[in-house]
Order: C-alpha cells, then structure tokens, then sequence
C-alpha cells in the first residue's frame, strides 16, 4: 500500500540510487590505467617475481656501467609481486592497458602466449634486429622460447637452463658406479645406493615438478623429443600405454623406496640439503642449483659433483644428447609502453646483459663474449649449453594452467602410490581436456 | 538532534556517503560476479555470454563436489568443535574459576591474535616429517611408534587442518559464550540452587536454555567462518597432497585467478554463497522461536 510519506520518500531515493549508480561508474570507469605502461613510460619500470633474485644484480651493474647513459634517460625501477599472483597481475594491467614497459613472465607458459596473441608484448625478431642486436640472443634459448610461448620471440632469456641429473662423483667412485647411459643402468646404481643406506634420489614431492619433469624426460627418451608435443596438439593422450607406461616407471621408483620415505613433504630446500649433505648421490635438477652447488651450503664440496644427462630408454625413439632446457621465467617488453627509450633499454640489455650475468657467475641466453671465470662445473654447463644441438622441454611446459596445476600437485601422490599411473596420466589428460 | 533525525532528508542525506561507498565496494563487486556467471573468458582475451553453460560445467564438475564435500566435512566439524569446546572453556571461566579466569582466558585467546600464516608455518613445523621430524612425531618415535607423514595423506592433513583451526579459534569462541553466560541473572541461578539444582539438572534446565542464543550466534559465526576456510588451509597444505585438502574458496580462486576463468569461478563463488545462506537461514529458522520465555 502506497502511502504519502513512502510517496515523498520515493523520489529521493530514487536520486540517490541514480547518483549511487552514476558513482559507481564514474569510479569503475577510473579504475583502468596506471601500473606504470602508456606510450612514453617516464621510468623503465621492471616487473618481477619476487623470488628472482638473479636479474636485479645483473640489471645494477649495467646501470652503473654500460647502461648509465639509458638509465639516465629512463630511471630503472624494478618492483616485485609473488609469483603465484604474477600471472594475475599481468592479466589485470594488460586488461586496464597499464602494462609495465617489461615484465617477468608468469608462471604459466600458455598465459604469455595469449599476451603474445592479444598482441601485447614487443616482437622481439624484429625489434632487435632494427637495433642490429639479433645475433646477440643464444639461437638456442630462441628455440627454446619459441617452443614455449607459441612459436613468436617475444620473451627474453634473462636465464637458460639445461636439466639433467646432478650426481656426488665421491660416492660414484666409492661404490664403484659407472655414469650410467641407459635406464636400467640408473634403475641398479639406484637400488644398490638404497642398499647402501642412502636415499638414492632426492626429490621435493611438496613442489611436485622435480617428479614430473622425470616423467616428461623418460617420455622424451622412450615416445620420442616431440611426445608431449603431440599430447599438445591432442595426436597423442597421456592415457596412451607407452605414457602411462612412463608414469609407471617413475612411480616404481617410488614403489622402491628411492625416494625416501617422507617425499611427500619434502621440500625444494630439504632436497636440495639431502644432496649437499651427502645423504642422496643424486638429484634431478636444472643448472639453477649451481648457485647452491658453487655456495657456502655445500657440504660435499662442488670439486666432488657434476651431472649426466637422463639416460636412454632401451628401444625409445628418443636421444641422450636431448638436454631438456628452459628460460626460467623469461621477461618481455609491452608493447603499448615500447618507446624510442624503451628501446634503447633493449639495445643496451641485448649487448651487455650475457657479459654482466657471466662475471656474476650466471648463465643466460644471451650470447657472452668476453672471458669470465667460472668454477669447474659452472663451465662443464657452459660448454654443455654452448655445444647442445637439440633440446626438449618438460612436462608442464605446454600444459594449460590448471593441467600444470594438477600434474605438480599429484606427483607426490604417483611416487607414493597413492594414485596408480593409470588414475594420474587420467587427472592430468582430464585437466587437458577440459582447461 | 530530534528533528534532524526525523527528517527523512536529513537522513538520506547522511546516509548517502555511507551508502555510495558500500555500493562502491560491497554491491557493485557482488552484482558484477553475478554477471560474471553468465560469461567465459578473461579481461584479456574478453568475455563472451555463455549463457548457462557455467551452471552446467558446475553439475558435472568431480572436482566442485570433492571440494564441496570437503568443505562440508570441515565446516560441520570444525564448527562442532568450536562451539562445543568454547562452551566447555565458558562454562569453565564462569563456574569454575569464576574471577581468576582472567589468565587462563588470555592464554586461550592468544592465539586468535596471531596470523593465520604463522600459525600455518607453526603446524607444519609441528607435524614436520621431512626433512626432520616436527614435534609430534619425536614424540611417537619416543614411545615407541612411527613416524607418521601427516601432511602427506589427505586423512592425515585433514586432522592437522582440523586441530590447527579450532586451537587457533577456541579462544575467540571460548570468549564469545562467556559473555553470553555472564547475562544470565545470578538470581536465578540461586533459585535454581535453592529448589535443589546441582550440577548437570542445573545446566540442563537452567543455563543451557538461557545460553541458546549466544549458541545459535557462535554456531551462525562458525559456520559462516569454516564454509569461507582459505587462509590456514592454502599455507598449511595448499590444497593438497594432489586435492584432498581442497576447500572451495581454494578451487575458487584457482579457476578464476590460475586458470583464468573467471566466469566458472564466479559461478563456484556463488555455490559458496548460496552454501553460506542457506546454512544461516536454517540455524535462523531453527532458532525463531523465544527460547528465552
């Protein structure tokens, strides 16, 4: 029932609903822009992840050195946010086209391939080669990128990593083990470390992808360098016999106890002290853990560690010399925010960042011309970079965010046979499917 | 004062600010993820109207209701525990020790106080297995037992989650019911005594009854609380192991901020809050009648 003080009521509520409306607007209509992006940025602002601690150093000494002239023009300002939220972040610049004129990628390959097809980030085939810089990005790190983020150069490799399987030469030699060369031969050192009271392979089943990436490499040894490729492009289903058959491998190494008995809750540091104590012989890993095998935590002594690629699978379509490598999380320029500065940023980055990173004791894909001095096993993975021919990626790397997600998450689970091979490869291709 | 406050105007006028901001922040968000439902896609590569296809993905979704079960399973326990327990504590500080609770009430609600985040870390040092053994386990290898990898089975997780939460609450809930009991007129409690109330006759008719509605509030808080689980679940276990520890905000927030997919998770986030009305409304239901006369 209408009455006459509702009535007069009415008309003014009214008003404050239309103005409440007209605010609300007004200030979602406010809420794009910023972030640091526009076309001519006043500072050469660098997103990152908070847990690289690696480029920031590089990026200091290039300002006080080579680089001053452009850092003077464009001020570098490096911010960090999580890598769990870096995805998301980039997302909500590059939808507000507030986007930074260079960002790390996230974490998720197939993410900065959409960026890259929305046509968000900088070509960087065309862009270095106006600067004449081309040739100064390592034909391998491009491969590499171009695999991962949808067959463009749109990322820089501020890291190149080559993965394989880092061994303590001391108990090799105590217990008399060859470098193995096939699968079987890795399977008996295995079960003779066990034997010897040790924890043959250290492995953070807490982060998971140490246990797949052994996945992904005995499918690039036994389907071949192109398996997950074919998964990919859906020629191929992990739920295939020859892929289950490589989650079966894996997870009867778990079966056998070779990864001790808490992997589950084992984390990435608790691994990698397993190893630089001397408790496991070896660890599956990426040539980021030189930092740590070069460091003051090294309790074995870097003289007494190298590394052997994954080994063959007998009849497998696939070569040892196949190093899985990767960019880490690679960093691109926006292309809304790539001015005449900006670009000389990217000159100045092309042709000194490979040398700067060197003398830091780090390895990139950008090419280094001048002599540095590096530990012994530093170099074995400098000449192993420089001399590789062919490369393949890992498990995740062409997976769709939640398929990633899934495969790191369960891992622990198939090692400890909590999933059978069949019900994990199942979870994951599921998560494939349907993204 | 008076007229000003009578003035229909005035009010709205004083009211607007207040009103434009929590339209601003509360209304306009919760309207627009509704919207959201009806949509696939992402702020980059823009959202296209998918009509109820979200609604239809949410049914045949294994991983919603693993989710859902698991988030019902923790709810119902955990505020079980909560309530059940911050009674015991309540009645405690109000017949037991009476005016030297005080010491005992601060150590209990301490740590509601701390980061949810620290206590996380607490936990998982607590039932650490790898690379050494936490607190707990020394203890079983003390007596006798093995080591047991808590947070290494979804059973086991489960059971962390649950004690690590309800230690972290008790003491807020512990105080709540407190203050409930303090209203209840010591007349008649002594009149209770005096007809020949002791014990549990004097609580089964006398404080129980008059503590109900603090109950039916705890209960409205806790169950509200423990559907929206996130924080303690995300640092102690991240979901896992694989997603045995998966509440649904944390499925949620993976869909639309992981994976990208902000309409299906909008459309998981409005299960949740259907989940959260209905539950309150049953309780409310449950508690309209006068249970004080």
């Amino acid at each position: 029932m209408s009455t006459a003080s509702s009535r007069r009521l009415r008309k003014p509520l009214l008003g404050v609903l239309g103005l409440v409306s007209v605010g609300a607007l007004a200030l979602a209509g406010c809420s794009g822009g910023g972030g640091g992006g526009g076309n001519n940025p006043s500072s050469f602002e660098f997103l990152k992840n908070s847990e690289n601690t690696t480029t920031e150093p590089v990026l200091d000494s290039l300002i006080e050195g080579a680089c001053a002239q452009q850092n003077e023009t464009l001020p570098l300002e490096v911010s960090s946010v999580p890598q769990a939220e870096l995805d998301a972040q980039i997302q909500l610049l590059a939808s507000q086209g507030g986007l930074p004129p260079m960002f790390s990628a996230g974490g998720n390959p197939a993410e900065g391939a959409r960026l890259a097809e929305a046509g968000a980030l900088v070509d960087f085939d065309e862009a270095l080669t106006d600067l004449g810089m081309r040739d100064k990005i390592a034909p391998g790190a491009v491969s590499t990128i171009e695999k991962l983020y949808g067959g463009g150069f749109n990322f820089l490799p501020f890291q190149y990593n080559i993965e394989g399987i880092w061994y303590n030469t001391q108990i090799f030699e105590d217990n008399g083990w060859e470098v193995p060369e096939t699968w079987d031969d890795l399977v008996t050192i295995a079960g003779e470390a066990k034997a010897a009271g040790l924890t043959p392979f250290s492995a953070s089943g807490e982060q998971g992808w140490p246990l797949t990436r052994l996945v992904s490499t005995y499918l690039f040894r036994s389907v071949g360098p192109d398996a997950l490729q074919k998964v990919a492009d859906g020629e191929a289903k992990l739920t295939d016999p020859e892929y289950v058959e490589a989650a079966a491998a894996i997870a009867d190494l778990g079966a056998q106890g070779y990864f001790g008995d808490n992997v589950t809750s084992l984390d990435i540091d608790g691994s990698y002290n397993l190893f630089l104590t001397g408790q496991a012989p070896m660890i599956y890993m990426g040539s980021w853990i030189l930092g740590n095998i070069n460091g003051d935590g090294n309790e074995v002594g870097a003289e007494n560690m190298s590394f052997f690629p994954f080994p063959a699978v007998d009849g497998g379509a696939g070569s040892i010399d196949q190093y899985p490598s990767n960019v880490g999380l690679p960093a691109t320029f926006s292309a809304d925010a790539y001015s005449e500065d900006v670009a000389g940023w990217l000159g100045c980055i092309a042709e000194n960042y490979g040398n700067a990173a060197l003398q830091e004791g780090q390895i990139t894909g950008f090419v280094a011309d001048e002599e540095a001095d590096l530990p012994e096993i530093s170099q074995k993975v400098a000449d192993t970079i420089a001399t590789s021919t062919d490369s393949v990626l890992w498990f995740e790397a062409l997976f769709p965010a939640k398929a990633s997600q899934i495969s790191s998450t369960n891992a622990a689970l198939l090692v400890t046979g909590q999933l059978t091979p069949e019900e994990f490869m199942g979870l994951v291709q599921d998560a494939i499917d349907n993204p | 004062m008076k007229s000003v406050l009578g003035d229909r105007k005035a009010i709205i006028l004083l009211l607007t600010p207040a009103l434009l901001v929590y339209t601003v922040i509360m209304l306009a968000p919760v309207v627009w993820s509704l919207g959201l439902t009806f949509f696939s896609g992402s702020p980059l590569m823009g959202f296209e109207f998918s009509g109820l296809a979200n609604f239809e993905r949410l049914i045949a979704d294994s991983a919603v209701w693993d989710a859902f079960w698991f988030t019902v399973r923790y709810a119902v326990l955990v505020t079980l525990l909560q309530v059940v327990l911050g009674y015991g504590l309540a009645l405690l500080y109000n017949f037991v020790l009476r005016k030297s609770s005080v010491l005992v009430r601060t150590l209990v609600f301490f740590p509601v106080v701390l980061p949810t985040v620290a206590v996380s870390l607490l936990y998982q040092k607590i039932f650490q297995s790898a690379p050494s053994d936490g607190f707990v386990n020394e203890l079983l290898v003390n007596v006798g037992l093995d080591s047991v990898d808590w947070l290494g089975a979804g059973t086991t997780a489960f059971v962390v989650i649950v004690i690590m939460d309800v230690w972290r609450s008790i003491g807020f809930y512990g105080i709540l019911i407190f203050s409930g009991l303090l209203d209840i007129p010591d007349e008649i409690i002594e009149s209770a005594r005096l007809d020949g109330a002791r014990g549990v006759s004097l609580f089964r008719h006398i404080v129980l009854p008059m503590s109900l509605p603090i109950l039916f509030a705890s209960f409205i808080f806790s169950i509200n609380g423990t559907i929206k689980v996130f924080d303690s679940v995300f640092a102690l276990t991240g979901g896992g192991p694989g997603s045995s520890t998966t509440p649904l905000t944390l499925y949620m927030y993976r869909t639309a901020f992981q994976y990208s997919d902000y309409g299906y998770g909008s459309t998981i986030a409005l299960l949740l809050t259907v989940m959260c009305l209905v539950i309150t409304l049953f309780i409310f239901r449950s508690s309209r009648r006068d249970i004080t006369v």
